[in-house]
């Protein structure tokens, strides 16, 4: 039976759509459109007050106009008053318009939360609903304050209707997730637990979602949920297909409850109760039972919704990662998915096998699937499909089969779609270095790496592979004997000269006995490719030259005609017409034993975890990314080692490289450039080494930019931090102790940032807590993204926080790292008082520990206002006619933190004529007063 | 959870957008364009899934239109796959063989029916029997 028929209800509407369809040109709509507008305006400005149907017509036209993309900027009162309509239909335009056109006009906020509230306690469970369903929709703080201490009650009060305790479990869900801290969790969470049980599964449906979210953030109050959840579940699992009548979907019973019932299961262990455990296992067996039964339809429906809950079966049996017998019938029911028909079970496969593939349990189960993974990736016309059968691949590699996936990558590499060569590279990169038992099979593959995609070969591949030479004497024979002959090669790769400039320049002496590499053959063919190059590389083959004067004395004399000619010494590249002036001079006037020392083999790195491995994870993003080794403990002799959560990928154009430079080319354009053998071991040792001395998770190595920091002491608002590419602005506000800080990114170029991301670390978060939500992942070019930082003050700090901040611009990572202006004067508040109150506090604290005093001299002017201002600034209130001395500065205030309120009494004593300051500050704690000396000493 | 939910046309015409978390409305509109021009490219042989942005699409095309639900990269592909059918198949009774039209005149219709089946992007109600009968119910109210 037809439940509508063509524009019922309100024919004025339906003839305005048909009118606006039919306009031929934009320009005719938009003219349709503004009659309507000025009708409408004309209507709600009339005299004759409008009766509820009309009122209800317009406010869907206009409604239907926003809709199409244009603006309203009337109608918001009238959509307000059908909120308090009697009639359903007018009641449920009222709200559509409030939820589609939120508007945070805070008179009519309060109006409809009015409204709402007289649905909400109207016992109409339609009206009930309305007004549910706009909370839910709209979900703004506002409302949250409102209404987040009902829905609880109307949730879990026996009289409510089912289809109203549906309503209100994710109205209360969606308030949970927009403002946690407003709905406290309390002795209704019991009974919520208990809607597991309830009789209607739609009810049950609703409950389970708010449950999982709720659980995932307080576990131990939910724990009680997975019996519940075992029990609701297995009762589902077992019923014959007709026993759920209307939750019978193509002859599976219940399948979304069941999916969500998994997924609540999966925010726990194992259960400990062997009952329920053995209730649990049995399901999931019945699960997997049923996925070998002949189906009951041919429909795509039935298959579709039975192994949505077979895929959900599967992930709690990883998640659990406890029964061998479970995973391993998981890993065999995928292997059969990996050659079905169905593009989406490939799909779905090959995903789910790859978290299967680092279980010990199951590993070797997956690698038996290895011909079929390999299949795919040549046969499937999804590249989505082909994407995850290199994932997959990565994941089953290990010492056994390393070979045979390297190689069937690089086979893929040859034709792999543009969008994920650079990851198929840095796979094959991490799978060659950290499975290589054998160092020239290493060395062969990069350089067939650089040979099939050298565009998509970064710059942490290929000093990966020279820091690998370096360490390893075994394989640098071997290594520089493969370049030499790969730079025969007529035309080749850049990044292949570079890897070539750079293990020739070390080790080029291991391969000049053979005559058809000696010395001069070796620069001759070298320099035969220079003028090709950029610049970067040319720096660094200058430095592989300088490097073979060393090695070879035959050639120096050809060396240096080379340096020496116009367009070495005359380029007008700075930095190449340095390097070639240094580089000569040097070799002129060093003697040999000195030469020797400067222009020394460059000594082996420290051994950490591969930079390319970090950049992967990176890529990946957190989570996405199995982890090829260490959950499978087995832990593999690899060459680095070290597996210590190290962020190396450090930007270098960011980090310029320490003063140890051993050739003392401090111009900038080294920093800017590629590295150079000789001048870049510093940089090289800077790209890879540790030296943050408190490894922080996710900390970066660069240096912390910090040049505006101290502007931030006295003001809030400003520009932090900018480059060539970004400018970061902040504007924050504090109030006792807490803080908001807006953070504004602006994209400066016409390019689009990728992967953008941004992490605060630093101050221990038993003294600040810092929260934010995660960034937007791109930042188009010209654009500004905004992100809101909330922070709390628990207990008096020193470090400020380090913002960090990551994207992809172009092909290259960037990384900025700049500290926070959150210092621990911002949590002041003023503190007004007369001179005696003033004196008789500064006497009492009087101890030697709780003064700190500071004489220092004027950086700035010193000027009255600007003085005031700044102490105004810092946050405490500047008291008058409180010093004898009019010319000096009194001030006071109290830090708010959470654990505690530390009052502070300071003084500032010009004196002009010696243009130096004398600061004295007085605080019932040692660290606050040393601390708030040195911001505020800082400041003039 | 569910992002949004979007109904387009193949020429890219929105018929429903539906939002569970905040936009503003530049980048809604943005969102509208990406979406159909990832899902628009992608033939019979390819997926129902796209990976997008930090989301993911799950999508089903029905004679000229295609329904997208944008969702987190850990929920279950096929649970949504088959909730789009699950609502097309109300939508469907609902309008008695539900066509494009029925979607663009009763626009404030196809709201109430999403609100019954899904709310802060989660899945509401599963029962197309319990769906439609409080719809009809709704439909005789005044």
């Amino acid at each position: 039976m037809p439940a509508v028929s063509k524009g019922d209800g309100m024919r004025g509407l339906a003839v305005f759509i048909s009118d606006i369809r039919n306009c031929k040109s934009k320009e005719a709509e938009i003219k349709r459109i503004n009659k309507e507008l000025a009708n409408i305006r004309s209507k709600f400005k009339g005299d004759k007050a409008l009766d509820g149907y009309s009122k209800k017509k317009y406010v869907c036209k206009l409604l239907f106009i926003f809709l199409l993309g244009h603006d309203i900027d009337f109608g918001h009162m009238e959509a307000v008053n059908l909120l308090s309509s009697n009639k359903y239909t007018e009641k449920q335009i009222g709200y559509l318009f409030i939820s589609v056109l939120v508007n945070s006009n805070s008179d009519l906020i309060r109006l409809i939360n009015n409204a709402i509230k007289n649905d909400l306690s109207s016992r109409n469970p339609t009206f009930m609903n309305l007004s549910l369903h706009c909370i839910a929709n709209v979900g703004s703080r506002e409302m949250a304050e409102a209404f987040a201490a009902e829905i609880p009650h109307i949730l879990v009060a026996g009289d409510t209707m089912d289809s109203v305790k549906q309503s209100a479990a994710l109205c209360l869900l969606r308030l949970y997730r927009t403002s946690p801290d407003l709905v406290p969790v309390g002795e209704w969470t019991s009974r919520v637990v208990h809607l597991l049980n309830d009789q209607h599964l739609g009810v049950v449906t609703a409950a389970t979602s708010l449950i999982t979210t709720l659980a995932q953030k307080n576990p131990d109050e939910f724990k009680t949920s997975v019996s519940l959840a075992v029990a609701r579940l297995s009762r589902i699992v077992t019923s014959a297909s007709t026993d759920l009548q209307d939750y019978t979907y193509y002859f599976v019973p219940a399948p979304w409850l069941s999916v969500k019932l998994l997924r609540l299961l999966q925010c726990y262990p194992p259960p400990e109760d062997a009952a329920i455990r053995g209730r649990l296992t049995e399901c999931l067996e019945t699960i997997l039972n049923k996925a070998q039964e002949p189906p009951k339809s041919k429909k795509i429906q039935h298959s579709n919704s039975k192994n949505a809950v077979l895929f959900e079966a599967i992930s709690l049996i990883i998640h659990h990662d406890s029964e061998p017998t479970l995973l391993v019938r998981a890993c065999n029911q995928l292997g059969q998915f990996l050659q079905h028909r169905e593009t989406n079970l490939r799909y779905l496969a090959l995903e789910s096998m790859c978290t299967l593939a680092s279980s010990e349990f199951s590993h070797e189960a997956v690698k038996t699937h290895i011909e079929t993974v390999i299949n795919a990736l040549k046969t499937e016309r999804d590249v989505s499909v082909r994407q995850r059968a290199v994932d997959l691949l990565y994941a089953m590699c290990d010492r056994s089969n390393a070979q045979q996936i390297v190689a069937e990558m690089l086979n893929y590499l040859e034709t792999a779609d543009y969008s994920i060569r650079e990851e198929i590279v840095l796979k094959v990169a991490i799978l060659a270095e950290k499975y290589a038992v054998d160092y020239t099979w290493y060395v062969d593959t990069i350089l067939n790496l650089i040979r099939i995609a050298g565009d998509y070969v970064s710059e942490e591949v290929w000093y990966r592979v020279i820091q690998i030479v370096i360490n390893r004497d075994d394989v640098q024979g071997y290594a520089a004997k493969t370049v030499f002959e790969a730079l025969q090669a007529p035309a080749c790769h850049e990044n292949l000269l570079k890897v070539g400039g750079y293990i020739l320049g070390e080790f080029g002496n291991l391969i000049a006995g053979d005559p058809r590499s000696s010395p001069l053959i070796q620069f001759n063919l070298l320099h035969s490719k220079f003028h090709l190059c950029s610049v970067p590389t040319r720096a660094l083959l200058l430095s592989t030259y300088i490097k073979f004067i060393n090695l070879f004395p035959e050639i120096k004399t050809t060396i240096q005609d080379v340096l020496r000619s116009d367009s070495q010494m005359k380029n007008a590249d700075v930095e190449l017409q340095q390097r070639a002036v240094e580089y000569l001079r040097l070799s002129c006037i060093a003697s040999t034993d000195i030469l020797a020392t400067v222009l020394e083999e460059m000594p082996p790195f420290p051994e950490r975890e591969s930079s390319i491995l970090a950049k992967l994870k990176k890529k990946k993003g957190p989570g996405k990314l199995p982890d090829i080794e260490d959950s499978r403990k087995e832990k593999h002799a690899n060459i680095n080692g070290g597996t210590e959560p190290v962020n190396t990928t450090t930007n270098i154009k960011a980090a310029p490289p320490p003063s140890s430079d051993l050739l003392s080319l401090g111009s900038p354009a080294t920093q800017n450039s590629a590295p150079p053998p000789a001048t870049a071991g510093s940089l090289l040792v800077d790209v890879f080494s540790e030296n943050n001395s408190t490894p922080t998770p996710g900390a970066q190595l660069g240096p912390v930019a910090d040049e505006n920091f101290s502007r931030f002491v006295c003001k809030n608002n400003g520009v932090l931090f900018e480059n060539q590419l970004l400018q970061i602005g902040l504007k924050s506000e504090f109030r006792q102790n807490l803080g908001r800080m807006y953070v504004f990114y602006g994209n400066k170029t016409s390019t689009q940032f990728l992967n953008f991301s941004t992490s605060v670390y630093g101050a221990p978060p038993i003294n600040l807590n810092v929260h934010t939500k995660p960034a937007d992942p791109t930042v188009e070019g010209g654009a500004q993204l905004q992100q809101i930082l909330n922070i709390e003050c628990v207990s008096d700090f020193m470090e400020a926080p380090v913002l960090n901040i990551q994207f992809r611009y172009g092909g290259t990572l960037q990384s900025i790292a700049v500290k926070l202006p959150v210092t621990l004067n911002k949590f002041f508040q003023p503190t007004e008082m007369t001179s005696q109150e003033f004196f008789q506090r500064w006497k009492q604290l009087s101890t030697p520990e709780q003064e700190v005093q500071k004489i220092f001299k004027a950086k700035h002017s010193m000027d009255t206002e600007v003085t005031k201002a700044k102490i105004i600034g810092f946050g405490v209130a500047l008291l008058d006619q409180v010093d004898p001395n009019p010319s000096n500065y009194v001030g006071a205030g109290v830090i708010h933190t959470k654990t505690t309120q530390v009052g502070c009494l300071l003084r500032l004593e010009p004196n002009t004529q010696a243009q130096m300051y004398r600061l004295t500050l007085r605080t019932s704690r040692d660290t606050v007063s040393q601390r708030l000396c040195e911001l505020l000493s800082d400041q003039f | 959870m569910i992002r949004f939910i979007l109904i387009q046309n193949r020429a890219g015409k929105t018929r429903l957008a539906k939002w569970y978390m905040q936009f503003d409305d530049d980048e809604k509109q943005k969102l509208i364009e990406e979406v159909h021009a990832v899902v628009t490219v992608r033939d019979a042989k390819h997926t129902n899934f796209v990976e997008f942005r930090s989301f993911k699409i799950i999508y089903r095309r029905y004679a000229g239109l295609y329904f997208c639900i944008c969702v987190d990269v850990t929920d279950n592909n096929l649970a949504y796959l088959e909730a789009i059918h699950n609502f097309v198949e109300v939508l469907n009774e609902y309008f008695h063989n539900v066509c494009e039209l029925d979607l663009v005149f009763n626009f404030y219709k196809v709201y109430t029916v999403v609100d019954e089946m899904f709310l802060a992007g989660e899945i509401r109600e599963t029962s197309q029997t319990k769906v439609l009968k409080q719809l009809l119910m709704l439909q005789s109210l005044d």
